[in-house]
């Protein structure tokens, strides 16, 4: 919050006016980055609105007939409507487990920040050494315990572990060490509320950047996670768009027609992520530059 | 990453009061670390002590306690070793590139010399919007000679050869994640007070001598972080490399360590696998915490 609003930059209009040519080679250097970055998603963007023989006789990076929403119908009716399926999968995945991930984080980070109890630094040091065990090197471990209880290759073998978010800790202990005063929950306290009504009708509300941060970056997190399920799912209808969007990759030498759904159900897959961001944007920024800086 | 928060002086009474409440913060959360985190990483060092144990050649196999016997097998395994070797080399080259790349786009960003900031900060960001997986189909499709929107190139240039795969997967790894670093370098610069720059300007100092001598001494701690959380993700490498496998016959089954575990752990050979992921873990966790330690010290001298 507190970096956003910081004064206004004097743009361009700084006392030492700089030359002609460094601003140009610098918008040269930004135009060039942006073709790198964009291209492949305005490739991925035409390429979807193709029919399958325009994709390779046409021009790849500009339109030929605009058959997006054909396209789009013939992967949703491919096999009963199975990449809907995986979408939805997704959608709950990340969704839920990246709301109830944030909840969690916010308040355990928000106990160490505000609270002082036994153990705290040493809670609070054991969480900080999760933050460097990455995902991917606990999904073998994962599979291991889940299949000693017979619970691989269900919703619950992906779901339960991405509730964890010890970056969502570290996050939140920051940014309510930072933003909540301790004279805002000691008020609520004289006016009788109860610590854990003050957390949710009080504190949250400074915390709300932060809470943003933690849950898109659980959220994508989760969305992307691609190691969990492919060791633990074996059954086609609890996959994640991305870990059928794979295996749909793996059969295109076998069944070539399958190509164009891959590249369609990409586009489709990575849209509700790129939504989620533009919209959000406004927290997430101030809510990383908090994070990013202690 | 400091770990001592100023204690506000209140009475430690204060844990005895709300004891009910911390239940309520620090349950959830704690019961759910201890079950995924905590557990699975024991059960797996447990696993990596068990061998397999047959009576005669037809006789039922058994898991019983052969001590260090996985250990022993992952370090004289040179297909592990190969991997790590690999991703090191990979981590070697494309880390440096990628937040090289990050910190002059920030930098850009943060000098008066670029308009359109706001466009420029959402086009390098979108990239990390797209899953790894359908990154790499993507780029899968870009590089191939065929179907490549840039067929000129992609036939002069094998990218999927033997040679090159590697370096093909670190562009996608790239593309991914330069707008995420470069947003965080650039989070650290917005921090930066403006009055720091007065005097250097008065000075007659350039924007390339202010970015030099100021800005990036400044965000030094943000480096350090995206270059720590770079190290783990490099270690860690699957998705991508995973996915050209449909691509191209030169990303074999042992590729990279996480490659190598995954089709160790579907042989089935699981106590050699765990015991491979013990060690990767313990790996990424030195190199990082080496990081960590040398730039705090070299901040601080």
């Amino acid at each position: 919050m507190s970096a956003q609003t910081a004064p206004a930059r004097t743009k361009g209009r700084s006392s030492v006016q700089e030359s002609i040519a460094s601003r140009v080679l610098a918008m040269a250097v930004m135009a060039i980055a942006t073709l790198y970055f964009l291209t492949p998603i305005w490739w991925l963007f035409v390429a979807s609105t193709k029919t399958r023989g325009q994709f390779t006789t046409t021009a790849p990076l500009w339109f030929a007939d605009f058959n997006l929403f054909e396209n789009i119908q013939a992967l949703f009716d491919y096999r009963n409507a199975v990449f809907l399926r995986w979408l939805l999968n997704s959608a709950l995945y990340a969704g839920l487990g990246a709301a109830l991930a944030t909840l969690f984080a916010a308040m355990t980070g928000y106990a160490i920040a505000k609270y002082t109890f036994w153990g705290r630094n040493a809670l609070f040091n054991v969480i900080l050494g999760g933050v460097l065990v990455p995902a991917t090197a606990l999904a073998l471990p994962l599979f291991l315990l889940f299949s000693q209880i017979g619970a691989t290759n269900t919703y619950w073998a992906v779901f339960l572990p991405s509730l964890v978010s010890p970056f969502g800790v570290y996050l939140s202990r920051i940014y309510a060490a930072a933003s909540v005063p301790d004279e805002i929950i000691e008020a609520a306290r004289i006016d009788g509320a109860g610590e854990v009504k003050t957390f949710f009708t009080v504190s949250t509300r400074m915390l709300a950047p932060a809470l943003v941060t933690i849950f898109l970056f659980q959220f994508v997190a989760i969305w992307n996670n691609f190691f969990l399920p492919l060791i633990m799912l074996r059954d086609e209808a609890l996959f994640p768009v991305t870990l059928g969007l794979y295996v749909w990759n793996t059969q295109v030498s076998q069944i070539p027609d399958i190509r164009a759904l891959v590249i369609i159900g990409s586009l489709l897959s990575i849209i509700p992520l790129i939504i989620t961001f533009l919209g959000l944007q406004r927290f997430w920024q101030s809510g990383l530059a908090n994070g990013g800086l202690k | 990453m400091s770990t001592d928060t100023p204690t506000r002086g209140k009475p430690k009474s204060r844990a005895v009061r709300h004891r009910g409440a911390l239940l309520v913060f620090l349950a959830p959360f704690g019961v759910l670390f201890t079950l995924f985190y905590i557990v699975p990483i024991l059960y797996a060092i447990y696993q990596s002590t068990l061998v397999v144990e047959r009576d005669g050649t037809f006789g039922a196999a058994r898991q019983v306690f052969g001590g260090l016997t996985q250990y022993i097998a992952v370090f004289q395994n040179d297909a592990f070793w190969q991997s790590i070797g690999r991703v090191m080399l990979f981590g070697i080259v494309q880390v440096p590139i990628m937040l090289g790349l990050a910190l002059l786009l920030a930098l850009l960003l943060d000098s008066p010399l670029v308009r359109g900031t706001k466009f420029f900060r959402l086009a390098f960001f979108a990239p990390y919007a797209v899953p790894g997986v359908i990154a790499a189909i993507m780029w899968g499709f870009l590089y191939s000679p065929n179907l490549s929107p840039f067929t000129d190139v992609t036939r002069a240039i094998p990218f999927l050869s033997g040679e090159l795969v590697l370096w093909s997967i670190a562009n996608v790894v790239t593309w991914v994640y330069v707008g995420y670093n470069m947003l965080i370098i650039y989070s650290a610069l917005l921090a930066i007070p403006q009055e720091i720059y007065e005097a250097a300007r008065l000075d007659g100092a350039g924007q390339a001598r202010i970015a030099w001598s100021i800005k990036i001494p400044l965000v030094v701690p943000a480096l350090v972080l995206t270059g720590i959380f770079s190290i783990i993700g490099t270690l860690q490498l699957l998705a991508e490399p995973q996915v050209f496998r449909s691509f191209t016959s030169t990303v074999t089954s042992d590729f990279t360590p996480n490659l190598l575990i995954y089709s160790t752990a579907s042989v089935p050979n699981v106590s050699l696998a765990a015991a491979m992921s013990v060690v990767l873990a313990l790996t990424t966790f030195i190199l990082s915490f080496t990081v960590l330690k040398l730039t705090q010290r070299r901040t601080q001298a």
